[in-house]
C-alpha cells in the first residue's frame, strides 16, 4: 500500500477518529500515516454492531410481551452474552437464563440484583425496567 | 512527567516503543513487533468470541512485553490484583514515584474510545503517566491521536473487567535500563522464531497451516438459509484482521516495516526485498476484506468458494515468503 493509497474515505464508527497505519513512502520505506477510515472496516464493525443492536431490540420487544425479563435486554444492550455474563458476575449459565423468566426476575433479591447490576455497570432502578 | 505520546497503529507494540523511548533507548514500533517474534496467525474455532472463532494475526497477548526482555536485556515486572483496592493503591504510589505504568485494560470500559469500537475485549494495552487534580488519570493509548484522561472509576472497571484474559489489574513496568542490543545477534534470532511459527507449528491450526484451515472452513459455509451466520463469520475474519489496530493487512505492514529496518541495520538488502514482498502479501489481505465486506453488503453474491480460494492463494505466497525468509536470516 502507497501512503497515497491509504483509505480517507471516512468510518463512523472511529466516531471522529484517526487511525495510524503503515504505508509505503516515495522513497520506499513504510512509515506511519494517518487513516480518517476504510469502507470496509466500517462494514465490519457496523455488522458487529448491528447484530447487538437486533439483539437487544428483540429482547425489548419480549419484555413488553411478558415473554422474558429486563435483565436478557440489558445484557444485551451492554454488548454481553450469556457466557460473558456468567463470567462478569460470577452466576452460572442456567441460573441466568431461569432469571430471564419474568416471574423469577421479580422475584430476585436485592443482593442477586445489585450483583448483575454491578457486572454490567448500571443501577438495580435501571436493570429493573427495559428502557 | 515528561512524557512524549506518539500514535501507533497496535496498542501492544506502541506501548513498548514508548516505554522504551521514555527509559532511554529509542525503538520504533515496528522494530518492538519484529523483534518479540509477535508476527503470527491462528486460527482458533475452539475459543469463541460471542460464538464466533478467534482468528488472530499475531500472537497472544503479552508477547510483545515478554518477548522484548530477553533481546534487550530487560527485566519486566508484571503485578496483578486479588483486591481492586489494592490494585489501584498500587497505581497511584507508582504513579506518585514517577513511575510510566503499562496497564491492560477492556476496551468496553474506556469512555474516550468511540462508541462503536467498544466491544468486550481485555487485552487492551495503555500507559498511565499521571493523575489529574480530580482523580482523573493520564493516559497514553497508542492507538488513540493524543493523550486523554480517564476518570478513575471507569479506569478500575477497564482494569478489573472479568471473562476471557481477564486482566486482574495487571500493570507493568521495566526494572533497569534496556540496553541497545548486538543487532546481528537478535534480529536473525528474532526472524528465525517467526519463521518456525509461520511454517513449523505442530498444530495445523497455527501458522501458514491455519490459513488453510481458515479456507476449509470458509468453504464450508452455507450460502442459501444459513447465508446470515456464514455473513458473520466471514465478518469476524476480517474485523481481527483490521480492527484491532493492525495497520491494515493484519500487521503484515508493520512487519514489513521492520524488515526494512533490519535490512539497514544489518546491511542485508535481500531482507528489504523481502520487505517489498510482504507489503504485496499485505495488500492481498486487504483485497480480501474488499471483497469480503462486498459480499456481507450484498453488493457480490455471497460465495464463500471463491473467498476461500483467495486465502489459499494469500497462504500460498505466504508459505514461499517465509521459507525465503528464513534463508535470507
Amino acid at each position: 500500500m502507497l501512503d497515497s493509497e491509504v483509505p480517507q474515505e471516512g468510518n463512523s464508527t472511529l466516531g471522529g477518529h484517526r487511525k495510524a497505519m503503515y504505508a509505503r513512502g516515495s522513497d520506499g520505506k513504510l512509515h506511519i500515516v494517518q487513516s480518517a477510515g476504510w469502507e470496509v472496516e466500517e462494514i465490519v464493525t457496523k455488522q458487529a454492531v448491528d447484530d447487538l443492536l437486533r439483539l437487544t431490540e428483540d429482547a425489548r420487544q419480549r419484555v413488553l410481551a411478558g415473554q422474558t425479563s429486563p435483565l436478557e435486554y440489558h445484557m444485551y444492550r451492554v454488548r454481553m452474552d450469556v457466557p460473558l455474563l456468567a463470567q462478569a458476575s460470577g452466576i452460572w449459565q442456567w441460573r441466568i437464563r431461569r432469571h430471564f423468566r419474568p416471574p423469577i426476575f421479580t422475584g430476585l433479591s436485592t443482593s442477586l440484583l445489585t450483583t448483575y447490576a454491578d457486572a454490567m455497570g448500571i443501577s438495580v432502578e435501571q436493570l429493573k425496567k427495559a428502557d | 512527567m515528561d512524557f512524549q505520546h506518539s500514535q501507533a497503529s497496535h496498542c501492544e507494540s506502541g506501548v513498548m516503543s514508548a516505554m522504551l523511548r521514555h527509559h532511554g533507548l529509542p525503538l520504533s514500533e515496528p522494530m518492538t513487533f519484529g523483534l518479540s517474534s509477535a508476527l503470527s496467525f491462528a486460527y482458533l474455532p475452539i475459543i469463541k468470541i460471542n460464538g464466533l472463532p478467534l482468528v488472530a494475526y499475531r500472537m497472544p497477548p503479552k508477547a510483545i512485553i515478554k518477548g522484548l526482555q530477553k533481546p534487550l536485556g530487560l527485566k519486566m515486572r508484571f503485578e496483578t490484583f486479588g483486591s481492586q483496592a489494592a490494585g489501584i493503591a498500587r497505581l497511584n504510589e507508582l504513579l506518585d514515584q514517577g513511575k510510566l505504568v503499562g496497564l491492560q485494560t477492556s476496551v468496553f470500559w474506556l469512555p474516550y474510545l468511540p462508541e462503536d469500537l467498544r466491544f468486550h475485549f481485555n487485552a487492551h494495552n495503555v500507559l498511565a503517566f499521571g493523575r489529574e487534580a480530580s482523580g482523573d488519570y493520564l493516559l497514553s493509548d497508542p492507538v488513540a491521536e493524543t493523550t486523554v484522561s480517564c476518570p478513575a472509576a471507569d479506569l478500575q472497571r477497564a482494569r478489573f473487567a472479568k471473562g476471557a484474559l481477564a486482566p486482574k489489574g495487571l500493570l507493568y513496568y521495566p526494572l533497569g535500563t534496556p540496553q541497545t542490543p548486538d543487532w546481528h545477534k537478535v534480529l536473525p534470532a528474532a526472524i528465525q522464531k517467526t519463521t518456525r511459527i509461520m511454517l513449523d507449528a505442530p498444530l495445523p491450526i497455527i501458522g501458514v497451516r491455519g490459513i488453510r484451515w481458515l479456507a476449509r472452513a470458509i468453504e464450508k459455509l452455507d450460502a442459501g438459509s444459513g447465508a446470515a451466520h456464514s455473513k458473520m463469520f466471514i465478518g469476524q475474519v476480517v474485523r481481527m484482521q483490521e480492527e484491532i489496530g493492525t495497520g491494515g493487512g493484519g500487521f503484515r505492514f508493520i512487519y514489513a516495516s521492520f524488515l526494512q529496518e533490519a535490512a539497514d541495520l544489518l546491511n542485508r538488502p535481500a531482507l528489504g526485498e523481502l520487505a517489498e514482498q510482504l507489503i504485496d502479501i499485505g495488500d492481498e489481505w486487504r483485497e480480501f476484506a474488499l471483497a469480503t465486506a462486498r459480499m456481507i453488503r450484498d453488493r457480490d453474491p455471497l460465495q464463500p468458494p471463491k473467498l476461500a480460494a483467495k486465502l489459499r492463494a494469500v497462504a500460498d505466497r505466504e508459505h514461499c515468503f517465509f521459507r525465503d525468509l528464513r534463508r535470507a536470516a
